[in-house]
């Protein structure tokens, strides 16, 4: 299919005896962002370096555009990505501007586009001074730059926001959303679940080598089907709830001051809502939370271990 | 395929660093000295001070270069890949556009280029002070020694280069890096001495030359000496060493086989 950007199709790896990447078969589509999830240790790293053909496959294929990343096209596939490595140090010698040159150099883009970078990702004021004065959150934005030369249509982002303050997680992720708008496909990791979910479409979870699940996070959190909770401020006696809801509920819910918290399953969400609706003025507020990506995340550690 | 483009580029920059943080300059003002020293100083045991003859220059020159340089040339490249992977700069370097063979040679290149500079540099300061005192054959024996003296330095930077692919971290590589130097200025050539005065000196005549040709600080020595006539007989060398071996191009081609060997090997170990 021309919209598979990255294709990886029954991909083994081991080192020695382990086996780090079990049988994965994995597509990423065009202009998509992919969060690509995983304890340390559960072949994400692995993954990710095979795609950018840092390391080879036991046994399995990996194309990129329909090339494989290991053929002799690698050159040109390589002016395509764009990749940030986790917790990169650069070299103390050289200053911001002059660490983007040189990468420019490697990539064979135009020197002029370096300032313009350091601009965009808040570094202009620092582009003469050498790397080794620069704060961790400095680093990742120089990363991130670096990431960027040359246009890009593929960027590798390893915990890309690592070391940045709230301002800086903001900026990167309108960067990353002007791309995705650009049609750039997006592969990132993060340990920060909270922060990817509202930002990637798709999450690819990898457990023990293998890729455990592979969806929206809507997609994963109805799979795992944990439960909803729905937290019911009451203006009278409980009583009245409790029988009203009796036998639907996972419990009978907990009181929590004036508000009632009820666990439920999705699929008794709506039979709960409407209840709650007969009961008149003596509710006030409803609030219904998902569970979280960690929920769900760690929902599908649990049920594997 | 390889790009020289992309060597350039890496050569570059290990250049620019070297020349940035003064190690150039800091290695030829150790080198200026040191030769100054063995100048003028150098025959100050016969109770004579000031320049003297250019051979006994050279050859004290030789004595000293032969531990200084190779020692020099492994702390300059032993951290020249091991040094990035611990960085994490390693995978960034190679998801770019360049193969593991043309990241080896750029690194290897600009670190000779440092190496080179700082040897030309710091001897050939000492050459033109001294150039008004000597004839052009003493001079073209100088130019010698410091071809030589920079061939020496990309041997042991090629060794660095392969103890940094194949160790695990820059400890270990720095372990491995002086373990090097012991074995070649040290080791191998109190072990052949022991050999010979163990056997009585009747320990393979034929194989003590080739032997001494295993040794890369060792074909230095013989580059250097061999040329010159009083110095050879001062050395003993004339005595085990066959002419037929001392062609200096021989020689020559024997060092730059150290060169690609240990290249090679560390592109081979390179994964």
């Amino acid at each position: 299919m021309k919209n598979n950007v990255i294709e990886v199709s029954d991909v083994y790896r081991y080192y020695g005896e382990v086996l780090a990447v079990d049988g994965v078969t994995l597509t990423v589509h065009k202009g998509e962002t992919l969060g690509l999830i995983g304890h340390n240790g559960a072949g994400k790293s692995t993954l990710f370096k095979m795609m950018l053909g840092l390391i080879r496959p036991s046994s399995g294929e990996i194309h990129i555009n329909g090339t494989p990343v290991h053929g002799g096209a690698f050159r040109e596939l390589r002016r395509l990505i764009g990749y940030l490595p986790e917790n990169v140090v650069f070299y103390d010698n050289l200053t911001g501007l002059e660490t983007l040159q040189f990468f420019a150099a490697l990539k064979g883009c135009d020197k002029g586009k370096c300032l313009p970078l350091l601009e965009k990702v808040g570094l202009a004021h620092a582009a003469t001074r050498r790397v080794d004065g620069y704060s961790k959150g400095m680093r990742q934005r120089l990363g991130f730059a670096q990431a960027l030369l040359g246009k890009p249509r593929i960027l590798f982002l390893d915990e890309p926001t690592t070391g940045l303050d709230p301002e800086g997680i903001r900026e990167f992720y309108l960067i990353l959303k002007e791309l995705n708008e650009q049609g750039v496909t997006v592969v990132i990791t993060s340990h920060i679940l909270s922060e990817i979910q509202e930002r990637v479409q798709r999450l690819a979870v990898m457990k023990s080598g293998k890729l455990h699940a592979l969806g929206t996070v809507q997609e994963l959190r109805e799979a795992v089907d944990l439960p909803l909770v729905i937290r019911v401020r009451l203006q009278g006696a409980p009583e009245l709830l409790l029988s009203n809801l009796q036998g639907i509920a996972i419990e009978m819910p907990l009181m929590d001051g004036p508000d009632a918290v009820i666990r439920c399953h999705r699929a008794q969400k709506m039979d709960i809502l409407r209840r709650l609706t007969m009961l008149g003025d003596a509710v006030s507020d409803v609030i219904v939370r998902e569970p979280s990506l960690e929920d769900v995340f760690l929902g599908y550690s649990e049920l594997t271990t | 395929m390889i790009e020289i483009g992309q060597i350039k580029v890496i050569a570059a920059k290990e250049f620019r660093d070297r020349i940035r943080n003064r190690w150039v300059i800091a290695v030829a003002v150790i080198f200026t000295l040191f030769a100054l020293a063995i100048a003028y100083f150098g025959s100050a045991q016969q109770g004579e001070v000031g320049f003297h003859s250019i051979e006994v220059t050279i050859a004290s020159l030789v004595s000293l270069v032969i531990y200084l340089i190779p020692l020099i040339a492994l702390i300059l490249g032993y951290d020249v890949i091991v040094g990035e992977r611990e960085r994490g700069s390693l995978d960034l370097l190679l998801s770019m556009p360049i193969t593991r063979l043309e990241l080896l040679l750029g690194k290897f290149l600009g670190l000779s280029a440092a190496l080179a500079s700082a040897t030309l540099a710091g001897f050939g300061l000492v050459g033109l002070l001294l150039a008004y005192q000597i004839d052009i054959g003493a001079l073209y024996h100088y130019a010698g020694f410091m071809a030589s003296a920079i061939l020496l330095g990309m041997v042991f930077l090629s060794l660095a280069v392969m103890v940094s692919v194949m160790s695990k971290d820059r400890a270990r590589a720095s372990g491995a890096a002086i373990a090097v130097w012991f074995l070649f200025v040290l080791v191998y050539d109190l072990t052949l001495l022991g050999a010979l005065v163990l056997s009585g000196g009747s320990f393979g005549e034929e194989l003590f030359p080739l032997l001494l040709l295993l040794n890369p600080a060792d074909i230095f020595r013989i580059l250097n000496i061999f040329s010159m006539e009083d110095i050879k007989v001062l050395y003993g060398l004339a005595t085990v060493f066959p002419a037929s071996l001392s062609n200096p191009w021989l020689l020559g081609s024997m060092m730059v086989a150290w060169i690609v060997m240990p290249l090679t090997v560390a592109l081979w170990r390179f994964k």
